[in-house]
């Protein structure tokens, strides 16, 4: 199944950066991963984990240290040429987080949905924009008439619509969805999913979708990377991910989840993970598929554990507060 | 397994609501933020209260300190406290027994509630040296216990730290520790969690449950998220336009819900979704407060909405002696109407409960 799927992104060896030489800061060290066409691939971790400057370093928004990215067979990290660099603005769109914050204040809608038509020179004619801008309000269950509306106008869901409508009239393959439903209220989370997930039925798209709630993930991603002080620790799909971490880290996290559910709620252990259970001395960690299309972030002897046991490291049940 | 049914056997309120209205002055127009609610808070429970933003739920338990914005008021009602009635409190000096000393909160946002330029142990001692007639070395000795009771390691190290030097959990966790150092009775928890992370979340949550009992608190958890509720407490009440629509233990709201608006919260969980299948989501937008609302508040976003439920505001409706909801689905009159189907998992243990007992 795996062979037939096209690769469309590739992230290799990925290393990000920040600060100067005497105090650097690795953002994101030596992650490796790769995105199918049609499919939503899912990135979780806690914040300050790096999964955020991933998705900034596919738009070229942070320079990359090492390693490279690949699109569509082109790379498209470090240097390229201006035309393959206006291409993959084109290609790559990104939806943030807060619809409060991302939005300009002092623009009308029309402006803000158009703003990439206008900076590409996207459009032929101004009754073209028009029409590409209503089209894109309308598919994202807004009214063409919002157009002359500003953005103080809407709610926090429609704000998130607008923000999504800016990145449809670029007509994208790909986009970036970094936390886009976690400063919405609860009711209205589940609107923009489905609308995310219409979307992506209707245009074909592919999505990176970074979050650092697990159970969104599982509901919307094929495939899963939890990544951890910036290294991806473990990356599956979903089922396989929920059905069998491996990764200690994993199993806190899955532990940490919320369920609707108090008698399973009330009775659960938390497990807390504690990055000195790993003796990586020596040893040093490799970002191993332990089963077919299972990563894991491990050494030798916890992939030899794992053999044996089905299971790599047992966390200590007595350091959990 | 039940422990908190013990509570209920022996209730004793400590804080009872009844008819509560509150009122905001707005633009000259007058918005109707609560609108009439009672309740009652047993000692020793924790009792979390959920609804989407703009409910109303963090207006209804600020009235309990005092804490309404300036063009806020309580138009009537009453809420009883040891044997004195808040809602009529009006000065400053009448809050000062209560605030903190009886009731404390712990709010959302530990970045922002934490003083930045003080050492965080004076943050912790100013209230015990207030509120438990302390002072100097013994008010430091507790300012530290509680420090190491939040789970702070190496609390004498860390008394003499500033804000930026802890982490949101921590911070999070000073926080709670300022809060039971005024020895309260009540603690009021407005979305403790929702600034952190996942994994610090449930720490946080666990930290919580166990001051609660050290401390024989009555918490009161204000949340949006179902999951942190089902976790925590011990009864829900389910706040919709200022109201509270539906109350009843964890158990009977999550796996018995009788109000459409409850059924719509649960089934709008990602949790409870079928993947490649559209999530419900409730159709609409909330009720708009400043006109006067006939019969159910969420009749125009309900499509399972009767007749009535347009033209006459639903009394409670007693599902057990815990458990009660405000919707004419309840009558004995109503037709049979169908929960949703996302729900079905979650229901059918109900029944599985049902018979263990």
């Amino acid at each position: 199944m795996k062979n037939e799927k096209e690769i469309l992104l590739e992230v290799k060896n990925l290393k990000v950066e920040f600060g100067s030489k005497k105090k650097k800061f690795t953002a994101v060290n030596d992650v490796s991963f790769d995105i199918y066409k049609g499919e939503t691939f899912g990135l979780v971790g806690e914040s300050g984990s790096g999964k955020t400057t991933i998705g900034r370093s596919i738009i070229r928004i942070n320079q990359v240290s090492s390693g490279e990215i690949i699109y569509n067979g082109e790379k498209i990290s470090g240097k390229i040429s201006k035309s393959l660099d206006k291409e993959i603005t084109k290609k790559i769109q990104m939806i943030f987080q807060d619809p409060m914050a991302s939005l300009n204040e002092r623009a009308k809608v029309d402006y803000i949905v158009s703003e990439g038509l206008y900076n590409l020179n996207n459009h032929k004619s101004e009754d073209e924009r028009k029409t590409i801008v209503d089209n894109a309000l309308l598919e994202v269950g807004l009214l063409p008439e919002f157009a002359s509306r500003f953005p103080h106008e809407f709610s926090g869901g429609q704000r998130q619509r607008i923000g999504i409508a800016r990145t449809l009239v670029m007509k994208p393959e790909f986009i970036i969805a970094d936390e886009p439903i976690s400063a919405l209220d609860v009711s209205i989370r589940a609107q923009v999913l489905n609308l995310l997930s219409s979307l992506q039925k209707a245009n074909d798209l592919t999505y990176l979708f970074i979050a650092h709630d697990l159970s969104v993930v599982r509901f919307i991603a094929d495939r899963i990377g939890v990544i951890y002080k910036g290294r991806i620790v473990e990356l599956a799909e979903a089922e396989e991910l929920f059905n069998n971490p491996i990764h200690p880290y994993t199993k806190a996290l899955l532990s940490a989840i919320p369920q609707p559910d108090p008698r399973k709620e009330k009775n659960k252990k938390i497990e807390v993970y504690d990055s000195s259970c790993h003796s990586y001395d020596e040893d040093k960690p490799k970002f191993i598929e332990i089963e077919e299309g299972h990563f894991i972030l491990a050494n030798e002897d916890e992939i030899n554990q794992y053999k044996e046991s089905g299971n790599m490291i047992a966390i200590d049940a007595s350091k959990a507060v | 397994m039940m422990s908190y049914l013990d509570v209920k056997i022996n209730k004793e309120v400590v804080l009872c609501v009844n008819d509560l209205k509150v009122n905001f002055k707005l633009r000259g127009q007058v918005l109707n933020a609560i609108r009439g609610i009672s309740l009652d808070l047993y000692k020793g429970e924790s009792l979390a209260i959920v609804g989407e933003s703009g409910s109303g739920k963090s207006v209804f338990t600020k009235t309990f300190m005092g804490l309404l914005e300036s063009n806020g008021y309580i138009d009537s009602g009453s809420i009883m406290y040891s044997g004195k009635d808040l809602a009529k409190f009006k000065v400053a000096k009448d809050w000062r027994g209560i605030r903190g000393k009886e009731i404390a909160m712990v709010s959302q946002d530990p970045m922002t509630s934490l003083n930045p330029l003080k050492i965080i142990g004076k943050q912790v001692q100013e209230g015990i040296e207030l509120h438990q007639n302390l002072k100097g070395a013994q008010a430091k000795k507790l300012a530290i216990k509680l420090l190491e009771d939040v789970g702070i390691s190496d609390p004498e190290k860390r008394y003499y730290q500033y804000p930026h030097e802890f982490s949101g959990g921590m911070r999070q966790r000073v926080v709670i520790a300022i809060a039971i150092g005024c020895n309260p009775k009540i603690l009021i928890c407005d979305e403790p969690t929702t600034a952190l992370d996942v994994t610090m979340q449930a720490q946080i949550l666990d930290l919580l449950k166990n001051i609660q009992k050290e401390y024989n608190l009555t918490i009161i958890y204000i949340t949006h998220d179902l999951g942190v509720v089902a976790k925590v407490a011990d009864r829900v009440g389910v706040m919709y336009a200022g109201d509270i629509v539906e109350i009843g233990l964890a158990d009977e709201i999550f796996y018995n819900a009788k109000h459409p608006y409850t059924w719509a919260l649960l089934s709008s969980l990602p949790q409870l979704g079928i993947k490649g299948e559209d999530l419900y989501s409730i159709k609409g937008t909330p009720i708009n407060l400043f006109k006067e609302i006939k019969g159910d508040a969420f009749a125009p976003r309900n499509p399972r909405a009767l007749k009535i439920d347009f033209e006459l505001t639903p009394p409670y409706f007693e599902v057990s002696k815990t458990h009660k909801a405000k919707t004419w689905l309840l009558d004995t009159r109503a037709p049979k109407v169908e929960y949703p189907k996302a729900l079905k998992k979650l229901f059918d243990e109900w029944e599985g409960y049902r018979n263990e007992k």
